[in-house]
């Protein structure tokens, strides 16, 4: 029970954090609940399923590139565009969900073949003219539009708080259906699949849903992306820099937990940002630093704590939140 | 028209040759030690920037630089898997994938911190040179890193079919518990391998300096140009990294040739889904 | 006489050049406790697999509960109502014994409150209660023996499939075990197929016992006629009493 009133402290901290906060703190918070949030879309398929897609950003980038998309050409507001990236992502999840699972790919396997999607849609956008191609595509900023929340145009807050409601949205829904009859069958199938059938688990179908929901809510956070940044470029958002980048946080804060993501993004967003500030500061600001060492911060990690910080501070704390 | 293509395709199969020799050494580790090498084309780069460094310093021409490079890497990927990558064997495979993607960035950016983002050219005196041979113009420098990727390939076969500890290694690929329990230092062979693998990587990465300038950002690409082959010809086959490497230079040409260079690697995407689509096990792999 | 259950006819499967299941026909009827006996490598878990759905059988048809399933998926088989356990057993490790058996009671229960109320029930019938909250992977092996037959009761089987559930155990575990699986047969009347290599387990539970070897059948009937048979007493009995 305590848990539950921890997790209320540090919402309402978080909730009033921009009232003492400046605007760099603000911008550090929406990139760690960005990656929160994307981190426990990844982690259902990964984490509870047992399916390690490498290629996330190809739901990042559809979301992004269909919602900014219809905002340019079409009008149509993200609010109402983010059902049509849903849509994509998901209908474009299942495609490569089926392609693989029904021809038996898994493991390594599927983990490339994500990483082929991905790649192949990169490219195939460095072509799409009508989205900017290579050059990219840019949402303009115009003044009339200032403070259109619905719209999504605004201020840093705007973003924090429609950053952090995701956050708080994905977890609770993340906790729900770990707690579900299909959250038991996600973690069947990754336990042993095998075992999971003679059960009556529909392997095929409980990958499906959870690479639908994954990829849909992936999506969501790439409408996010991209009317924050207002730009996209095709090798910057589905590159496969970005998968990994999206998959660190659930990984280092524990895979298959509801709060691993979160932890880890805290863990990883600020770590990055300090790096930057400390290469900086040392006057040794070669490009690659602050990323060697960030390199090097994963495999300590992955070295001490593999199995996730968040479990072992969780130990510490006289929770048990292992693995469900 | 149809000459220039018939030329295409032969520059293709010759750039391919190349590609093969470098998936073959991820196909090579993944057989043996069963670990994705998610930095090997961050380790092709290495190579590249060191075949570039020998030629610029030492005029020491790729061909000949090739063996020291390659040993060096051997020694390189003996050492690697002994200190870092043996406490993973076993583990889940997205531990290993954190531990060798966190190889991969410091390998990218540390060059890039060395070399800058600046593409480093190799500039041979027979750049430019080619054969004819009737109606075909075939460039030196790719058919000589052809051979050279060749010959070093038959080596390898050679290697694991007619020494002992090849056999041995061919051994733990097949029957890992049967092989430690006849008494093989199962360690010491995946290191051999590790070490081995590199050095395919160390020998086509400076082989690749003839065809392409060396840069930071071409590690990740040469990565995933080696899943590419290594899963369309069938993970662990060796062969099949070569029929692979072949079938995706030739294909990249032809795309390049007939479409657009930025399409290239589409093409060769589109080749591994349908791959995996409908053969997963790859064209000369064993289903499992 | 009533309809039978489970109807094997002339079922076959060959892998390569080995004929692992020859021909073989046999009923269990409702209720029944029916054991398969036979030396290693005589077909026997081939023949379950066959029955579950994991392999497919090359010849002959399978029926159960008035419906072929010979064609049919392993999850839809287990939705008709065979729960099986796997000779070499497969837990899911990471997770609770109580999570482990939770995923078999969500099959038919699709809340969670009556999934748990199953789960328990079941718990108890196996004395793996006080254990529930432990992880799977931290259990003895006549735990992970029960815990098989706890996650395949749980699904609320109409035919239980045992894939040898006593090897391994010493002589009390396996008294436990029969006790439990004669308790489970007596009050909820499911239908037990077992694969045994424990004689004194097989007698003490089957009604009818069906002896392989090498794939064939070599003796149908009675425990009492089975165990004086000549050819089952040279090619197993002889051999590998216990
Ligand atoms: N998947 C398989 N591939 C090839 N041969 C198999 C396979 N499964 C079982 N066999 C062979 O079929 C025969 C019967 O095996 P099995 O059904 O496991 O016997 P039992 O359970 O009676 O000990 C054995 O000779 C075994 O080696
Ligand atoms: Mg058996």
């Amino acid at each position: 029970m305590h848990g539950r009133v921890l997790i209320a402290m540090l919402l309402a901290a978080l909730i009033a954090t921009p009232a003492f906060a400046d605007r760099y703190v603000i911008s550090v918070l929406i990139l760690v609940f960005y990656f929160a949030y994307v981190g426990q879309a990844w982690n259902l398929m990964m984490g509870f399923t047992g399916q390690l897609s490498l290629g996330h950003s190809l739901y990042v980038g559809l979301g992004a590139y269909v919602a900014a998309g219809l905002w340019l050409h079409a009008g149509i507001g993200p609010w109402l565009g983010v059902f049509a990236a849903i849509a994509v992502a998901a209908a474009v999840g299942s495609v490569t969900g089926w392609l693989s699972w029904r021809f038996g790919i898994e493991g390594v396997y599927f983990a490339l073949l994500t990483i082929a999607f991905a790649e192949f849609t990169r490219i195939g956008f460095d072509h799409i003219d009508m989205l900017g191609a290579a050059g990219g595509l840019f949402l303009p900023v115009n003044a009339e539009e200032a403070g259109q929340w619905w719209n999504l145009r605004g201020g840093p807050l705007l973003f924090y708080y429609l950053a952090l409601a995701l956050v708080a949205g994905a977890t609770l829904a993340v906790a729900w259906l770990r707690r579900s009859r299909l959250g038991y069958q996600w973690v069947a199938v990754r336990e042993d699949s095998e075992a999971a059938r003679a059960l009556g688990v529909d392997v095929f179908r409980a990958k499906m849903i959870a690479m639908l929901i994954s990829s849909g809510m992936t999506a969501v956070g790439g409408v996010f992306y991209a009317f924050y940044h207002r730009n996209l470029f095709p090798g910057q958002v589905f590159e496969m820099g970005r998968s990994i980048e999206l998959i660190l946080a659930p990984i280092v804060g524990g895979l298959g937990t509801v709060f691993g993501p979160i932890i880890g993004a805290f863990i990883l967003t600020p770590l990055g940002e300090a790096l930057i500030a400390a290469t900086e500061r040392s006057g040794f600001n070669a490009p690659g630093t602050k990323a060697v060492f960030y390199g090097a911060a994963l495999i300590a990690i992955i070295y001490l704590v593999p199995s996730g910080v968040w479990p072992w501070i969780a130990r510490r704390l006289g929770f048990s939140e292992h693995r469900q | 028209m149809s000459s220039i293509l018939f030329n295409v395709v032969v520059q293709g199969i010759l750039t391919g040759l190349v590609y093969g020799l470098m998936a073959l050494g991820l196909s090579v580790i993944f057989g043996v030690v069963r670990v994705v090498n998610f930095a090997h084309g961050e380790f092709a780069v290495i190579a590249m920037y060191a075949a570039y460094l020998l030629f610029s310093a030492l005029r020491l021409d790729p061909l000949i630089a090739m063996l020291p490079i390659a040993l060096g890497f051997f020694g390189i990927g003996y050492a690697l898997q002994r200190l870092l990558i043996n406490p993973f064997i076993g583990r889940p495979a997205h531990e290993q994938f954190i531990l060798l993607v966190g190889v991969a960035i410091i390998i990218v950016n540390g060059l890039l911190m060395i070399f800058g983002p600046d593409a480093r050219p190799t500039n041979l005196s027979y750049a430019f040179d080619s054969f004819a041979i009737g109606p075909l113009f075939i460039d030196k420098v790719r058919t000589y890193a052809a051979i050279a990727a060749l010959a070093v390939t038959g080596l390898l076969f050679a290697f694991f079919r007619y020494t002992h500890t090849g056999t041995a290694i061919r051994a733990c690929a097949d029957n890992l518990v049967g092989a430690a329990v006849v008494g093989l230092d199962v360690k010491r062979l995946y290191a051999l391998t590790f070490g081995i693998g590199l050095a395919c990587v160390g020998a086509a990465g400076t082989l690749m300096v003839t065809i392409a300038d060396a840069t930071p950002a071409l590690g990740p690409a040469y990565t995933l140009l080696a899943f590419t082959i290594v899963i369309i010809g069938g993970l662990g086959s060796m062969a099949g990294a070569l029929i692979g490497g072949i079938l995706i230079g030739v294909s990249e040409a032809c795309a390049g040739f007939l479409i657009t260079p930025s399409m290239k690697s589409m093409f060769s995407f589109a080749l591994l889904i349908a791959v995996l689509a409908f053969r997963p096990e790859g064209l000369l792999g064993k289903r499992t | 006489m009533t309809t039978a259950l489970l109807t094997v006819t002339d079922v076959s499967k060959r892998f390569r050049g080995l004929t692992a299941v020859d021909r073989i026909s046999f009923e269990v009827a409702p209720g029944e406790i029916f054991a398969v006996i036979g030396p290693n490598g005589a077909g026997k878990t081939t023949l379950f697999n066959m029955i579950a759905g994991v392999i497919a059988c090359d010849e002959g048809a399978i029926s159960f509960d008035g419906a072929r399933i010979e064609r049919e998926r392993p999850d839809r088989i287990a939705w008709r109502g065979v729960g099986r356990t796997f000779q070499i057993v497969r837990p899911f490790p990471a997770l609770s014994v109580e999570d482990n058996v939770m995923v078999g009671a969500l099959l038919r229960s699709h809340h969670l409150d009556a999934a748990l109320e199953i789960t328990h029930a079941v718990l108890r019938q196996l004395d793996l209660f006080d254990k529930r909250l432990h992880l799977a992977s931290t259990l003895t092996l006549p735990d992970r023996k029960r815990l098989e037959v706890a996650r395949a009761l749980a699904t609320q089987p109409k035919l239980l499939l045992l894939d040898e559930v006593m090897a391994g155990l010493r002589p009390t575990e396996t008294d436990r075990m029969v006790g439990i699986l004669k308790e489970i047969n007596r009050t909820s009347g499911v239908t037990i197929l077992l694969i045994e290599h424990v004689m004194r387990a097989v007698m003490a539970l089957a009604s009818r016992i069906l002896v392989l070897h090498h794939g064939a059948r070599i003796a149908e009937g009675a425990p009492n006629e089975v165990v004086r048979d000549p050819a089952v007493i040279t090619s197993y009995l002889g051999a590998e009493a216990l």
